[in-house]
């Protein structure tokens, strides 16, 4: 026994313990495995006035973690789902068994949109694109107002829950959508999401209720445009 | 026949603690307003225009997004006020579909259960039913504005799982919101008025 299987060993040990003694500790100790809820960049009050602190609170801990959770369940009787990139088992979601496909598909993409919806937001953000993302999009969209334009017209668009996004699709061209639940352009053969914004309610109601054009309107004040760059670059390499 | 706004049958604050006023202000001064006219625009022109609420919401089912869209949760909230009163929820129903329930669904207990369990496995926004179908009485879960109407069933009970239902006074606590709904709000009455009309 090397020394990380002993290390493993006394964790799990106490792990079982814990839950015999404190019923408090069972959602973390079920919790445990290959999925761990990753940190924001940023504090949860950082994209105010834009998005509120209690808003970003909740959804990261609550709705993110929710997926984190049953991500972990999962994995337990699908041993790649931890094991291989997100990526690519959400292009390829015919490669999970049919029992499980759903569970997955809405897991791991919940996960996946909400890694990269926090990644994509910035304190201070807003600007606008520039380098080869903009020249693309001059190119190909008409510029970035219509791109705006029809990103918001996407989200707005979107009957109940899901998200709108700027992609690069299987033709490297970029493409403007949405999607419903916790799908993305992934699943549909796109290279891969360059912007992407979140309509569920949970993502403004607290803040906007019923205005959802106010949430899109204010969100764009939060876009990390360094960050749509390096995502437009890889899905294009 | 054009699309309107139906009145509570309660006050806007007469559902709390577990439907808050502000709740409610949103929910049906706002959300249920929209569906409303954006139905009403919908409408006009359309091979449906002049139908009654159910025909538009059924003939409109895969043809029409749209005016399905809205003319669904018009139907659906129209429903879901008079699915609740203040005081409501619990196990006391008028005795014969109390009898209905237990004969299709084992128990009273046994129905909540599953009502709840749709309710919470409703991924996204969607609403939970309980709904006759082929003479008996079945749980149901749809997504959007759908319903069991567009089914091959009649809907007696909805619950509305968006979340512009329940975050503000319950956050992401579905099941609470769901656990609340049954045991303090559902107006058994009007449950069983719909259950006798579905059977006729
Ligand atoms: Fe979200
Ligand atoms: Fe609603």
């Amino acid at each position: 026994m090397n020394r990380r299987e002993s290390l493993k060993l006394i964790i799990g040990i106490a792990t079982v313990s814990a839950t015999a003694t404190f019923g408090r500790t069972r959602a973390f100790a079920q919790a445990a495995g290959p999925f761990t809820l990753p940190p924001l960049g940023y504090a949860y009050s950082a994209l105010e006035p834009n998005i509120d602190t209690m808003t970003m609170t909740i959804h990261h801990q609550r709705h993110h973690s929710g997926f984190i959770a049953n991500l972990n369940n999962l994995a337990k009787t699908i041993p790649d789902l931890g094991a291989k990139p997100a990526e690519s088992i959400l292009a390829n979601l015919s490669g999970v068994a049919e029992a499980q496909r759903m569970a997955v598909r809405n897991n791991l993409g919940g996960h996946w949109n909400h890694a990269f919806f926090w990644d994509l937001m910035t304190p201070g953000g807003g600007k606008e694109p520039d380098g080869p993302l903009k020249a693309a999009i001059d190119a190909q969209l008409g510029g970035f107002a219509a791109v705006k334009d029809q990103v918001t017209a996407a989200g707005a668009g979107r009957f109940g829950s899901g998200w709108a996004w700027l992609f690069v699709n299987k033709d490297k061209k970029l493409q403007i959508g949405n999607t419903p639940y916790q799908d993305n352009p992934l699943m549909d053969g796109g290279r891969g999401a360059v912007i992407g914004v979140d309509v569920w309610e949970h993502a403004y109601y607290l803040k906007y209720q019923n205005r959802r054009g106010d949430y899109l309107a204010a969100w764009w004040n939060t876009v990390n445009w360094d960050k749509a760059a390096s995502n437009f670059a890889k899905a294009m390499a | 026949m054009s699309f309107s706004l139906p009145d509570l049958p309660y006050a806007h604050d007469a559902l709390a603690p577990h439907m808050s006023r502000e709740t409610l202000e949103y929910h049906h001064d706002k959300h249920h307003l929209a569906y409303v006219n954006n139905g009403n625009n919908l409408l006009k022109g359309s091979e449906w225009e002049g139908k009654s609420l159910e025909d538009v919401v059924k003939g409109s089912f895969g043809k029409n997004a749209g005016l399905f869209n809205n003319s669904g949760q018009h139907y659906n909230h129209n429903h879901f006020w008079k699915w609740m009163k203040p005081g409501g929820g619990g196990d006391k129903m008028p005795g014969d579909l109390e009898k209905k329930i237990v004969a299709d669904l084992g128990s009273v207990a046994k129905m909540k259960e599953d009502f709840i369990q749709a309710g919470v496995t409703q991924f996204g926004s969607g609403w939970c039913w309980l709904a006759v179908k082929d003479g008996k009485i079945a749980v149901m879960k749809t997504a959007n504005g759908e319903s069991p109407l567009v089914q091959g069933a009649k809907p007696i009970l909805g619950c509305d799982v968006w979340e512009h239902s329940y975050y503000i006074d319950y956050r992401n606590r579905r099941p609470d919101y769901l656990k609340a709904f049954l045991d303090h709000l559902v107006n058994w009455d009007y449950v069983a008025q719909m259950h006798a009309d579905a059977a006729k």
